[in-house]
């Protein structure tokens, strides 16, 4: 009976020892088993070699498990990943699952994977063919923009994050400056320096555009206009006007009911159809107003959140001051409402980031747009896995580093009392 | 007084200019608009109107759940499309709510790995667009599946392909007898329910609901089986040799890979937003609360069910109704992969053939909004049964 005693403080000499080194048998098994394809208890029969570590685990799990030892870092093990039987199962499961997942993505993304060459057949590994990306690199990033004019997208970009880093180190005062630039100017020089047509610089229509610089002007440009009208329409919905009310409210609503593929089907079908006959508005711009009125619902809404959230004591005190309406909200209401909604906002404006890729439905080819026109050329076929897990892969960096930037920009502009 | 009486109706006005004006550039944009969609039509030669519902659609769509090819109406087509978008959203809500339930409460775990695993899936898949993993489902995971010829046999009654997954059909017969007494069922628990919640009220006695439930949605559809004729028999997929190299499955349901990629893209993103619902409602629920629960003899279990879940509900349920709808909208993108929803079948095809786009990009909005407004309008009302009641 005393060998299977409750492990406690008294036989923590023996217990911990044995425990942890059944634990470390267990792992070992299963990290032999996955990275060397060697079975360590090959000798057993194969049902109870197949659960042994798991059964081995779960003792030495349970010989370790000592309240108040008094040993700060097992404690603190304890605490964190052994508190209960139930917890030391799911613990071995999720170790093994990740070990036993490691080797296969490391064969496929690294050591299996091509880096070298210049077309498919110098994929000879199992692994992934990054030879693809290498190759259509240039087209992934500015789709079908003319090679030799691409110096003109670089400039305008690299302009536009010195400006932003400059923006960081420069004082308070020069910083307004700078972000008035950003706002209101630089949106259209840069605009005029992609698309030409004068300076000397040769034209280059929309449809040549693509790629991930797509996605960032569409991005850029929809952000830029969509925050305002999103406040006219959340101030309108507010509004003690009822026809301004609930004309806001319709339009809200009618946006934020549709899905945005089938407001883009709109806007390339339907739109035309609206506009004398041989008007012709391109393609981009109309689907940029698309994305810009849809986005520009849904962050009415996230404004009006905040519009709300803030106390009547606010506009009173305001109208007490004789600020007229327009006043009162640009220097009171406003900039208080939209720090409380950082977080929506941010969201919104995540959302219309990951939503960009939806312009494909009209023809235009942004980065998953490309990767899918090249997938299905002949001589790459079968690249898809290698396309989509490296347009994610930037896609997540980019939209984890936002909603990254927006908790860090939250905390910064808390006024907590 | 006069002074008084003239400043209201100088306000009057001042609230009458703005939104006199407002409407009318409204309105002038509309007439605009109409017009210029009158010269248009004229000028092609078509007249606004929903007639073409009724003409024959010849084309053919690749799934369907109700009887339908090439012969029949548009608008039967429409309602092909519509059935298959209310299927995926349904499979797609099903399993986001219990992926997101789970990963959300994973990430409260007091287990430091579990919390960190569900953490990572939700940064993971939160921020990947959802186009993108719908494409890498269908183009990238589900092309890797091997071939009918040698699918992978789940028992030998259901095959996973790389041209979908095959499942056995369930052949009933008299099915109605035994939907009527699933629906019978439904109405007694409901009463079970009601009569267990006045006993609870007026004689704190608690009853056991929830096996008194189960038990009444086994018993009354398993009478049907065995006195009222209603049996369930399985057609099982089976191998066939079609030429030397092609093979197929005959008998048994096929899910078509654009329903499995769309449904298995749909469910992981959208379950990222309910964890965080969920973690958030559980969260909200004040330490106090559950503090009160246990000093007053609750155990571990109660706290949960009498206490803390039904506050945290609360929280939950109204940003899961916007997931919910968010998810109902994104299962248009079926349309980037060829699933027969409404946006493909009706805004791609039908619109293709007939090039009526003003009354087929109405009708699919249209289509959205009310879907949309229904099931808010459903969770609205249960919202409100859900809320605090004041005594």
């Amino acid at each position: 009976m005393n060998l299977i005693a409750k492990p406690t403080k008294e036989n923590i000499k023996t217990y911990v020892p044995f425990g942890l080194s059944l634990v470390s048998i267990s792992f070992l098994d299963v990290f032999i088993n996955a990275f060397f394809n060697f079975n360590l208890m090959a000798f057993l029969p194969s049902q109870l070699g197949y659960f042994l570590p798991l059964i081995l685990g779960f003792i030495g799990f349970y010989l370790i498990r000592i309240e108040f030892s008094g040993v700060r870092y097992l404690d603190i093990l304890n605490k964190n990943i052994n508190s209960n039987n139930f917890n030391a199962l799911l613990t071995l499961f999720t170790i093994f699952i990740i070990i036993k997942s490691i080797p296969p993505m490391l064969d496929w993304f690294i050591l299996e994977a091509n880096f070298i060459g210049n077309s498919k057949e110098d994929c000879t590994g199992d692994g992934a063919c990054w030879v693809f990306i290498k190759v259509w690199f240039n087209r992934f990033m500015y789709g079908l923009y003319p090679d030799a004019e691409q110096w003109r997208i670089n400039t305008a970009f690299l302009i536009l994050f010195s400006i932003v880093g400059a923006s960081f180190f420069v004082s308070e005062k020069f910083k307004k400056y700078f972000i008035l630039f950003l706002v209101f100017v630089f949106p259209f020089l840069g605009i005029k320096l992609i698309s030409g047509g004068s300076f000397g610089l040769e034209y280059v229509e929309s449809a040549a555009w693509g790629g991930l610089s797509l996605t960032f002007i569409i991005s850029a440009f929809a952000i830029l206009f969509c925050f305002p009208i999103g406040v006219i329409l959340a101030l309108g919905r507010r509004s003690s006007l009822p026809a301004i009310k609930y004309i806001s409210i319709g339009f809200i609503e009618l946006w934020r009911g549709v899905p945005l593929i089938t407001v883009l089907f709109m806007s390339a079908v339907m739109f035309p159809m609206f506009l004398p006959d041989g008007t012709f508005i391109d393609k981009l711009i109309r689907v940029l107003i698309a994305i810009t009125l849809f986005e520009a619902a849904y962050m009415a809404e996230v404004v009006r959140g905040g519009l709300q959230a803030l106390p009547k004591g606010q506009y009173e005190a305001a109208k007490s001051l004789g600020m007229g309406y327009w006043k009162m909200n640009a220097l009171i209401i406003l900039p208080q409402a939209l720090k409380l909604v950082i977080p929506g906002i941010a969201n919104t404006l995540l959302a219309l980031v990951k939503d960009t890729p939806l312009i494909f439905v009209v023809g235009l080819m942004e980065l998953a747009g490309m990767i899918g026109l090249a997938k299905t050329n002949p001589k790459w076929l079968g690249m898809a896995m290698e396309g989509y897990v490296f347009a994610g892969l930037v896609f997540w960096i980019i939209c984890y580093a936002m909603s990254r930037y927006s908790q860090n920009l939250e905390k910064k502009l808390s006024t907590e009392r | 007084m006069n002074l008084k009486k003239i400043n209201i109706e100088n306000k009057k006005i001042k609230d009458l200019i703005p939104q006199a004006l407002t409407v009318l550039a409204l309105l002038s944009v509309i007439i605009y608009f109409a017009t210029n969609a009158q010269i248009n039509m004229g000028n092609r030669g078509i007249s606004f109107g929903f007639g073409f519902l009724n003409q024959e659609a010849s084309f053919d769509i690749t799934f369907s759940m109700i009887e339908y090819d090439g012969s029949y109406s548009y608008g039967r087509a429409f309602l092909v499309g519509l059935l298959n978008t209310i299927l995926v959203s349904v499979i797609g809500i099903f399993f986001a709510t219990i992926i997101g339930v789970v990963v959300g409460v994973s990430r409260l775990s007091d287990n430091y790995l579990i919390a960190k695993v569900a953490e990572w899936y939700v940064e993971i898949f939160r921020n990947i667009p959802l186009i993108l993993q719908i494409f890498f489902w269908y183009f990238a995971a589900l092309r890797a599946l091997p071939l009918p010829e040698n699918g992978i046999s789940f028992n030998d009654i259901s095959f996973l392909t790389i041209k979908g997954w095959y499942v056995p059909k369930f052949i009933w017969t008299n099915f109605n007898i035994f939907l009527l007494s699933v629906i019978a069922a439904l109405i007694a628990i409901y009463f079970i329910n009601s009569y267990a919640t006045k006993q609870r009220e007026q004689f704190g006695k608690q009853l056991p609901t929830i096996t008194i439930s189960l038990a009444t949605l086994i018993l009354i559809p398993l009478i049907t089986f065995l006195f009222l004729g209603v049996t369930l028999t399985f057609e099982y997929p089976v191998l066939k040799k079609l030429s030397s190299t092609v093979y197929t499955y005959e008998g048994g349901v096929s899910i078509i890979p654009e329903l499995i990629a769309l449904a298995l893209a749909l469910s992981m993103y959208t379950a990222t937003f309910i964890a965080e619902n969920v973690r958030a409602g559980i969260l909200g629920v004040g330490k106090g609360q559950k503090e009160a629960a246990a000093s007053i003899g609750l155990n571990k279990n109660q706290i949960l069910k009498l206490v803390v879940m039904p506050q945290a509900l609360r929280i939950i349920i109204p940003p899961t109704t916007n997931q919910y709808l968010n998810l109902t909208k994104n299962s248009s993108l079926a349309a980037a992969i060829a699933y027969p929803d409404i946006v493909l079948v009706f805004a791609g095809t039908a619109l293709m053939q007939t090039g009526r786009a003003i009354e087929i990009i109405s009708i699919t909005m249209l289509t959205y909004l009310s879907l949309s407004i229904s099931i808010s309008m459903f969770m609205n009302w249960y919202n409100k049964k859900m809320a605090i009641k004041e005594k």
